[in-house]
């Protein structure tokens, strides 16, 4: 089934108001920027009541599409003129956009609320809650637009706020690269989307979805491949996956609310979003592009899987995990329709519990004087029982345990992935298993055997302010996977948007690949139980083997993109510099040089005696003579 | 005769500038930029009598007044000169150079 | 014939008095050349139908420009000869090469040319040769020759501004001598009074006669050194007086 067509929005309601959604939390964020100190009192209350109101405003939209009859419920507001002709400013809302909205903003708000606690003490609280908002509007722009100028702007946007709050400690010089890196790794991406922007104008003179889409059919099998490779580009740079994954684990530098919002639940997922939306288009089922995709989600997701397994500290093994976990989105979007409803349903599920266990991570930060090391943690689920529940119920919906959210829709997308293609089916299997063993790994060091902190730390519970919301999102990590996925309910839902298989999925909880990946994460969780549980957890880091060594090093990304791209950079600017400085200033001080030289050495002429000058002057006369009495006898 | 005279205006003329070009005391130096004068003022009325047109007197009588005024102004130059340098050598005047 | 014996002796006087111009080292040698061969020329000028500039010559070239040279260089030092060692590498060579070459270039153009007889002047110079002179001045050259006049008011003008010093402090008074004389009698005990004149005998009454101080004895100040000297030598004065007078002793 096809998704229907992009109309027009002309009733009224709230649809036609969905523009209070970005322009809240963008009013927020410019009271607080620009109101400065005067707001440091209110400011953080503030940014929570805009991002609360946009989910407000984004729960009646919701509502209100689907009152609607399933074929009108792509609707596209137009706000006004941007470009004309090309692309005008324009929100298209439907099932797809109002469930990353409700992603956003409930979430979103749930980490604001967390934040006014976990950032309590931080002088620069205000300015932090203004980035979060500018986060917040930017990402809803992102998800809003019903066209791709509009599109870019906000992913610029959330590009910025990234950047703006992964460098928000800039005083720590490890924030500040980690900033940058992730702003240049983004800007490779984002070239790769500009260009597919500019082959789409080139190939169908607009930028509006609702013109582009149609018409997608009408391109060469070549152009539309080379958009759907650009756009992938563009979304790996963004979702952190191979080959642009690197920034990810260095901007975990960021505050942990960030990370969770940010950097977990919506901005990196907004690659996956790329690819659903442009899917009917340029990623049809069986194109080159797709598969691509779903190398790219392949790779991403077993490389995610195993940095995680190497990691102590904390935040950078749910950044391996969250690598993965968007490879599994990837892998799932790349399949097609059959598999867009379930990387959706992945995607909102994993917003949750990631956000869920990032925030937990955070609470036990916050508990332990921002310490991030595993190795010493250790028995921590006596000091933080609410975390622990919390984080616990976060790790079983992240590892696929039985009923939980992460069951449902990993399972759903290993099923739909083995039907495409069993090898991608079976390798996103072994990556279920990796996840079960390193996410044990993180829970058994951190929350059981004997305790290996400091004797100066003194862990406590964190205020209700932050436990609240680390209660909710685990009451959805629990059952929001059940929810979307059985009966079908989100590939109904977003079936206008992104079209759906013809044949509904079965959900099949005794085949054999969800029994296979079960049976890896208990062999996975059992492993790390094993070796972290009952044996001794050293508190300094072992050398490791080969394969440890290789996994802590990112899998060697770094010094990968360091030997192919900074050092030949490095070389092409040295050249560059060697060639200006010796050829082109070479030239040019040379001519300088000879000038200045040899009239150094011709003025030597003007020796001052006036007797020498007139002697020149009187040898000129007497050779001006003889070549006119020459002249005049030839 | 016009041959002659030209030719021994020609002679004093060449003189007057090789001592313009060799003596170095400014004063004869100024005394051979007016042997050359004279020089030509000889050529002058030379070719005056060889064309009959009187014209080149009168041009001869323009050279000597402008001979007097350059005599005036070159000679107080020089004096000036030599009261703050002490030497009358145009060679000691050389500091304008590279 | 008589022009011809004429320009034949006044060619020879002029070029070898124009050689020795360029060759005295004494510039009033050098000067008194230049005016010889102004002389030949005035005489020259005459021979050739010009008698008013040969007057001229000789009353502003010989006489007053002349004149002009001849007192500059006694401002400048009469006795100071030139060194006629060249300084300058290669000039000498240069400027003689330059001279003669142009001078045998002149001289090959005019010998390549036949002359017809002169023309003469006899024809335009009817009403006498000053007349028609002023007439052409004060016709067709008039505006020349009262640019000239500007020029020569100019140059008058000019050298007056150079020859001009200003005076850049006051006159020193009298009092200011007279306290400078004191202060240099504290400082170095030069004597402030003037120098003592000499001696004023009735027999002899003469610069070359030493003063007597009252205590009898000779004043070294009052009689110049070298005249004692040069009396000393002569015998027109007593050795004893001339000694104590040469000495440096009081």
């Amino acid at each position: 089934m096809e998704p229907v067509e992009i109309l027009s929005h002309t009733g009224g309601g709230v649809i036609s108001v969905a523009w209070l959604m970005i322009a809240l939390p963008l009013i927020g964020a410019a009271i607080l920027l620009i109101g400065g100190r005067a707001t440091n009192k209110w400011g953080h209350f503030l940014a929570v009541l805009m991002s609360v109101a946009a989910f407000v405003v984004a729960a009646l939209a919701f509502f209100q599409l689907i009152g609607l009859d399933p074929a009108q419920r792509r609707q596209s507001v137009h706000l006004w003129d941007f470009i004309p002709g090309v692309a005008d400013i324009g929100l298209l809302i439907d099932p797809l956009s109002i469930a990353f909205c409700l992603l956003i903003t409930f979430v979103g708000s749930l980490i604001h609320i967390y934040s006014i606690g976990y950032m309590s003490h931080d002088p620069d609280r205000r300015r932090f809650f203004a980035y979060l908002n500018l986060f917040v509007a930017a990402m809803l722009l992102l998800v809003l637009a019903d066209n791709y100028v509009a599109l870019f702007i906000g992913w610029e946007g959330v590009g910025l706020a990234s950047y703006l709050l992964i460098g928000f400690w800039q005083y720590k010089p490890s924030a500040a690269v980690a900033a940058k890196k992730a702003f240049v790794v983004n800007r490779v991406g984002d070239f790769g989307l500009l260009v597919a922007m500019f082959i789409i104008f080139a190939q169908f003179g607009s930028l509006q979805f609702a013109e582009v889409f149609p018409a997608a059919g009408e391109a060469s099998q070549g152009v539309s491949t080379a958009i759907g490779l650009l756009l992938l580009l563009g979304a790996c740079g963004k979702s952190a996956q191979l080959p642009l994954q690197s920034w990810l684990l260095d901007a975990m530098e960021g505050p942990t609310p960030v990370s969770a919002l940010i950097h977990a639940a919506t901005m990196v997922t907004a690659g996956v979003y790329l690819v659903v939306r442009s899917g009917s288009a340029f990623f049809p089922e069986g194109s080159t592009a797709g598969l691509v995709v779903t190398i790219v989600g392949v790779a991403t997701l077993l490389a995610g899987a195993i940095i995680g397994t190497a990691k102590d500290d904390i935040k950078k093994g749910l950044a391996g995990s969250t690598m993965s976990q968007i490879g599994y989105m990837m892998l799932a979007a790349g399949i097609g329709p059959a598999g867009y409803a379930f990387a959706i349903a992945h995607l909102i599920s994993h917003g949750f519990f990631k956000a869920d266990l990032f925030l937990g991570a955070g609470s036990v930060m916050h508990a332990m004087n921002d310490e991030v090391d595993m190795r010493r943690y250790g028995g921590l689920r006596k000091v933080l029982p609410i975390t622990f529940v919390t984080f616990f119920i976060g790790y079983l919906a992240i590892i696929g345990f039985p009923l939980l959210s992460g069951y449902f829709t990993k399972d759903g997308i290993i099923e739909s992935v083995m039907h495409h293609n069993a090898i991608l089916g079976w390798l996103a299997v072994v990556g279920a298993g990796i996840t079960g063993f390193y996410m044990t790994r993180m829970v058994v060091m951190t929350f059981f055997g004997p305790k290996r902190w400091d004797e100066k730390a003194h862990p406590h519970e964190s205020p209700a302010v932050m436990t609240w919301p680390l209660i909710i999102l685990s009451v959805f990590s629990i059952g929001l996977g059940a929810y979307l996925i059985l009966s079908n309910r989100l590939m109904v839902f977003l079936a206008p948007a992104v079209g759906r298989p013809e044949e509904l999925p079965h959900f099949a909880p005794f085949a054999v690949t969800g029994l296979a990946t079960l049976a890896l994460v208990a062999v996975g969780a059992g492993l790390a139980i094993v070796k972290y549980g009952r044996a001794e957890v050293p508190v300094v880091q072992p050398r490791g083997s080969f394969l440890t060594v290789f996994a802590r090093r990112d899998l060697y990304g770094d010094a990968l993109n360091e030997a192919l791209f900074m050092r030949p950079g490095q070389w092409l600017t040295r050249f560059a510099v060697f060639f200006d400085n010796r050829g082109i200033d070479g030239v040019v001080n040379g001519l300088a040089a000879g000038v200045g030289g040899s009239s150094g050495r011709l003025r030597k002429i003007q020796t001052g005696y006036v007797r020498s000058y007139a002697l020149s002057i009187f040898v000129g006369a007497a050779v001006l003579a003889g070549a006119w009495f020459v002249v005049g006898t030839l | 005769m016009t041959t002659h005279y030209l030719v021994l205006s020609t002679l004093l003329f060449a003189i007057g500038g090789i001592g313009v070009l060799v003596r170095r005391n400014a004063i004869v130096v100024f005394m051979c930029v007016e042997l050359m004068l004279n020089a030509c003022n000889l050529a002058f009325v030379t070719f005056a009598r060889q064309h009959g047109n009187i014209d080149g007197q009168v041009i001869a009588f323009f050279v000597m007044i402008v001979a007097a005024a350059e005599v005036v102004i070159g000679l107080a130059i020089i004096v000036t000169i030599f009261r703050t340098r002490r030497s009358a050598s145009v060679d000691d005047a050389s500091l304008l150079k590279y | 014939m008589g022009e011809t014996i004429t320009f034949w002796v006044l060619a020879v006087v002029s070029v070898s008095a124009a050689l020795g111009l360029v060759f005295s080292r004494r510039a009033v040698y050098c000067a008194l050349m230049l005016g010889v061969v102004m002389l030949s020329l005035a005489v020259l000028y005459a021979v050739q139908d010009a008698p008013f500039l040969a007057a001229v010559q000789i009353i502003v070239y010989t006489g007053a420009v002349m004149m002009l040279f001849l007192f500059v260089l006694m401002l400048v030092g009469v006795d100071s000869s030139d060194s006629l060692v060249e300084t300058i590498r290669g000039q000498r060579f240069w400027a003689v090469v330059a001279g003669f070459g142009f001078a045998a270039l002149l001289a090959l153009g005019i010998g390549n040319v036949a002359f017809a007889p002169p023309t003469g002047l006899a024809a335009v110079t009817a009403a006498g040769n000053v007349p028609s002179l002023a007439e052409l001045i004060f016709t067709r050259y008039v505006f020349a020759f009262e640019v000239t006049s500007a020029l020569l008011i100019t140059a008058a003008l000019g050298a007056m501004v150079l020859a001009h010093r200003e005076r850049m402090e006051q006159r020193a008074t009298q009092r200011e001598l007279s306290r400078e004389r004191f202060v240099k009698f504290g400082e170095e005990g030069l004597d402030p009074s003037p120098l003592p004149g000499p001696g004023t005998y009735a027999r002899a009454n003469a610069i070359d006669m030493p003063a007597l101080l009252p205590d009898g004895t000779i004043s070294k100040l009052s009689v110049n050194r070298y005249i004692a000297r040069y009396e000393a030598e002569e015998g027109t004065i007593d050795p004893k007086v001339a000694e104590i007078l040469e000495g440096d002793g009081k």
